[in-house]
């Protein structure tokens, strides 16, 4: 008896030629585009006189440089151009795309489980590291270059060599007040950025189980800042619920049909992970990053940690480097940093739960004076739509914060959101990096109930004792 | 894609781990719509003191003259050593063009990030895998002597130093191949046209659900 991982089945069903040697041309069911990484791909499959394949398998949006404040005033030229390109690139092939003042416009990883475009079983790509998020439906999906997005253009497939499969387990249940992000953190922490390089990480466990698709992708999502390029999560009711009459879903037979093939896409019990990791959700305590990589987290409890006690020499540079890029000293207490701005968003967290769960703990309360801004962008337009319906946009103004537009806005700042050199940002996107959230900025990664509860203390605060 | 080439190139040491491809290329400059120009901005934070922006003239720039990459001696440099886990981060493949830009053509680490490692190749780009302690030792030569060389074999997958050593590195055959010859990829994948369409029918069939574009009856 053969018994395959999750990811197995997805591979297998998803072969149009195998090589034999590993690796395979596989079929891509959908194709998710958004204004940065595409313009290249369209301008080459021009000068190849080549046409999209299937164009009803891509859907665009733009995202990346929209403006969170007024929609149509784009000052800066160039991200006005790209947006365009996106417009002209779509209309002349006739691939669908949402407008950037069409409701369902927002986040591409957000959008895609939202409309159900992306659904169980199928493999999904986007130029963009994090669509990984899509996996949390129980599908193969990865973030490609530019030069596959115009392979998918072209010929809807890709060639592609087969990772290795990886199993990370959260057993048990976690306690209160933690969230999604806290143990896709403490997984990063421990794994390391490197640690799922070459594999596909399949999330499972009691822990990850419990979680709502919401929660689920969050976790998938920062699969990248594991190092793997897809995390996934096997098939059950959560999932089929939460696809359930999605504008892109099946209905009527068609939907019966298509469940019941879904309920099979999870790991057979006795198949084979090449890795395995296996976490106690008991002991996850709230996350707070204090360096330049995802996977340097500590608990709030914790503090700064000191190079010296690391034995590896090329960590212990790493981490003299992200202290003095951070302004840090070794030893102090996390709750003693305080902070100048506060972003809840990016395709890790502005779903409505990320949303709701950060309301409860601001409601009736007032952003500190030393936070300069508090911002809360929606990952999509019915995101935000459905904030407002529940009043949730209320409490955050009321509190001080700033409602936007939906966009990836200053997870990356390309837009004209960002952080200005030397200040300090407790952000519940996914990436420290160096300059990420603006030139000399200073990121620290945390769950929306944890950023919100640092914007009301004005450093970073246990949301549990809040 | 041009084919690769046995070529022997300056090296230029990047001694960090980690490095992310929004350091090699910031996010302002991805909001450009061509694959050239981004050589001058590779390493933009690290290489300049001020901030900078698409269309600026690069001329006029503050240069950090603690950069290593601004040291004379590396100006000419087409062969890049670095450490762990390089290219991790962002899937933008405006990173391999602003490394090739600038003038790199092959780049030697302990290991990449997945997509990185996969962008590179459809560039014609070559990241090398060697072992840590042979990546230390290039790191000391390289510091050690002024206009420091290696000779890249791609066919005999070696890294070769001026002393006649040669590093054998492993590599996917049909990647060196590809590499090799600078074949396009998508021609290849068109060879299978008949493939994928029998593929899309079966699949049609199977999971319709997947195909609400496609024609009920034929
Ligand atoms: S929200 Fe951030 S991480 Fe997500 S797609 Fe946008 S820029 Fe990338």
């Amino acid at each position: 008896m053969n018994y395959q991982t999750l990811y197995d089945k997805l591979w297998d069903a998803h072969v149009v030629h195998d090589f034999g040697d590993g690796s395979a041309l596989i079929y891509i069911d959908r194709h998710l585009i958004h204004e940065v990484t595409s313009p290249q791909a369209f301008e080459g499959l021009a000068l190849a006189h080549r046409k999209p394949w299937r164009i009803a398998a891509s859907l665009a949006v733009p995202d990346h440089n929209v403006p969170t404040t007024d929609r149509h005033v784009i000052n800066d030229p160039v991200s006005r151009l790209q947006l365009e390109t996106l417009d002209q690139n779509c209309s002349e092939s006739g691939i669908t795309k949402f407008e950037i003042d069409d409701p369902r416009q927002g986040i591409v990883h957000v959008i895609g489980p939202e409309q159900g475009a992306s659904l169980p079983g199928m493999t999904i790509v986007c130029g963009d590291s994090h669509t990984s998020t899509n996996g949390a439906l129980g599908a193969l999906a990865f973030g490609i270059g530019t030069s596959e997005v115009e392979h998918v253009l072209a010929t809807q497939c890709l060639v592609l060599r087969k990772a290795r499969n990886m199993r990370v387990s959260v057993n048990g249940q976690t306690g209160k007040g933690i969230t999604a992000k806290d143990i896709v953190l403490v997984i990063i922490g421990r794994i390391g950025t490197a640690g799922g390089t070459g594999h596909t990480i399949e999330f499972a466990g009691d822990a990850i189980r419990a979680l709502s698709m919401e929660g689920r992708m969050t976790v998938c999502n920062m699969s990248i800042e594991a190092g793997a390029r897809a995390g996934m999560i096997a098939v059950d009711e959560t999932t089929i619920d939460y696809v359930k009459g999605r504008p892109f879903s099946p209905k009527g037979g068609m939907w019966e049909r298509a469940v019941a093939e879904w309920r099979d896409l999870k790991s057979d019990p006795d198949a084979h992970f090449d890795k395995v990791v296996e976490l106690d959700a008991s002991q996850i305590q709230p996350q707070v990053s204090w360096g330049t990589s995802p996977e340097m987290v500590v608990p709030i409890g914790g503090c700064v940690p000191d190079p010296d006690k690391e034995k590896d020499s090329v960590k212990r540079v790493g981490m003299y480097r992200a202290l003095e890029y951070m302004d840090l000293k070794p030893g102090t207490p996390m709750t003693d940093i305080r902070i100048d701005k506060v972003f809840l968003g990016s395709c890790t967290n502005s779903r409505i739960e990320d949303l709701r769960a950060a309301a409860e703990v601001i409601r009736g309360r007032k952003v500190a004076t030393n936070v300069k801004l508090a911002l809360v962008v929606p990952g999509s337009g019915l995101v935000k739509r459905q904030a407002e319906q529940e009043g949730l946009d209320k409490v955050f103004i009321q509190a001080g914060f700033e409602w936007r537009e939906p966009g990836c806005s200053m997870c990356l700042g390309m837009n004209p959101d960002r952080l200005n050199p030397g200040e300090r940002c407790a952000s519940t996107s996914n990436r420290n990096f160096e300059g990420r959230q603006g030139q000399g900025g200073r990121t620290h990664l945390l769950s929306p109930p944890m950023a919100v509860a640092a914007a009301i203390a004005g450093h970073f605060v246990d949301v549990r004792d809040f | 894609m041009n084919p690769f080439k046995t070529f022997t190139g300056i090296v230029a040491p990047l001694d960090r781990s980690n490095i992310d491809t929004d350091s090699i290329i910031p996010k302002q400059y991805l909001k450009s719509i061509k694959r050239s120009g981004f050589g001058v901005n590779l390493f933009d934070d690290w290489r300049y003191l001020d901030p900078g922006n698409p269309g600026d003239d690069h001329t006029k720039r503050r240069i950090n003259t603690d950069f290593i990459l601004n040291q004379k001696r590396y100006k000419d440099a087409n062969i890049l050593i670095t450490r762990e886990n390089f290219g991790c981060g962002s899937s933008r493949e405006h990173a391999v063009w602003a490394l090739m830009d600038y003038g790199f053509r092959v780049v030697i680490a302990p290991g990449y990030a997945d997509i990185f490692y996969s962008n590179s190749f459809k560039n014609g780009f070559l990241p090398i895998v060697l072992d840590t302690n042979i990546i230390d030792r290039l790191f000391a030569e390289t510091f050690a002597k002024d206009g420091y060389t290696l000779t890249i074999d791609l066919e005999q997958r070696s890294v070769i130093t001026l002393d006649g050593t040669a590093f054998l590195f492993t590599i996917d055959l049909n990647l060196q191949k590809r590499l090799l010859q600078g074949l396009d990829e998508i021609s290849i994948t068109l060879h299978h046209a008949d493939e994928i369409k029998s593929y899309e029918k079966k699949r049609q069939m199977e999971t319709p659900w997947f195909f609400p574009d496609a024609k009920t009856g034929d």
